[in-house]
């Protein structure tokens, strides 16, 4: 690897895991999003999915202009699930092995009809509490990683590159704190 | 566009799903500890993830319009993600960032984090749909109650 080369500590203190499972991971990614954008034209973003489908229980004017797209969005979500249980079918469980994928140390394997499947050790009121603010962030800022970071900057849209520095300022910030507060997992 | 829709269109998505959804697993991205990793400063390779998965929607969304008119599943032209930028850009992508940054999740990877078996992120889900349907309830009733024609992105 070439960014290997330049000086072994520094890489090894900036990527611990390597970088090939991130950067395929990354690619194929992109993939998805493309194979949909080839298909229909659509450059497709996650977080709609959360009001879109809320249109089904709520007549909420803000949820009902989903209404044409809430099935799609409902597909596209089942594969996304349907996509990581085939990872994890395979190289999660060892099944398949491959250089360029470097198995991790965090959280919790655990076995369910011969398939490793893996659980956080992040706290719930972490993600919960956090993931009030991620549904009503992304909706009010018009995008989330995905719609902003992966279609919006693949865009060039000066919008999405405001969208994904402010959250990522922000993300690091409130790591930092959240860590020296001494608060882990 | 949601009457006579082209029979491949759902599983075009779906498929579509499939990799994206593999792509987060495969780069850990299912995993909030290793977003908090990078957030931490801890592992860098998010902005791998990130900027690989960039680079090809980039690639695509210069050449694509270039080469075909329509989108064969939906007759529909080809344009990019291009959103109006006003001050809810910053507001919500700071709200965001805060619970980005507590929790590890985001919406895509929070839906492949329950297909690799973390069955805990329904945390994360039921607080992202609390979320979502706290700010549609909210801007749904200023919007009702607003009579100027401002604010509709």
């Amino acid at each position: 690897m070439v960014t290997e080369l330049f000086a072994p500590a520094l890489y090894e203190s900036l990527f611990p895991a390597g970088i090939s499972r991130y950067a395929v991971g990354g690619l194929l990614v992109g993939l998805g999003a493309v194979v949909i954008y080839l298909g229909t034209g659509i450059p497709a973003g996650a977080s709609t999915f959360l009001e879109s489908t809320l249109s089904y229980v709520s007549d909420q004017s803000r949820f009902q202009r989903y209404v044409s797209s809430r099935d799609w969005r409902v597909v596209f979500t089942l594969g996304i699930i349907a996509g990581a249980f085939v990872y994890a079918l395979t190289f999660q469980s060892g099944l398949v092995s491959s250089g360029l994928y470097e198995s991790g140390t965090t959280g919790q394997l655990y076995d369910l009809g011969g398939v490793s499947l893996w659980l956080t050790d992040v706290q719930p009121w972490r993600l919960f509490l956090g993931g009030i603010l991620v549904g009503i962030g992304t909706r009010i800022g018009k995008g989330c990683t995905s719609g902003h970071g992966v279609c919006g900057v693949g865009s060039g849209s000066k919008t999405s590159i405001v969208g994904v520095i402010t959250f990522l300022i922000v993300a690091i910030g409130t790591a930092q704190v959240v860590m020296a507060l001494g608060v882990s997992p | 566009m949601s009457q006579q829709r082209h029979p491949l269109f759902m599983p075009l998505i779906f498929v579509g799903g499939l990799i994206f959804g593999f792509g987060l697993g495969f780069s850990h991205m299912a995993r909030p500890e290793v977003v908090l990793n990078f957030l931490q400063f801890e592992d860098f390779g998010l902005l791998f993830v990130m900027g690989g998965a960039a680079v090809v929607t980039g690639i695509a969304f210069a050449v694509v319009p270039r080469l075909f008119d329509r989108a064969p599943l939906t007759g529909d032209t080809y344009g990019r993600r291009l959103k109006s930028f006003d001050r809810n850009i910053l507001i919500g992508g700071a709200i965001f960032g805060v619970g980005w940054g507590l929790s590890g999740i985001c919406p895509g990877a929070a839906y492949a984090s329950l297909g690799v078996g973390n069955v805990t992120i329904l945390w994360a889900l039921a607080g992202m749909f609390v979320g979502a349907y706290i700010q549609g309830y909210w801007r749904s009733h200023r919007t009702a109650s607003e009579t100027s024609p401002t604010g509709a992105d």
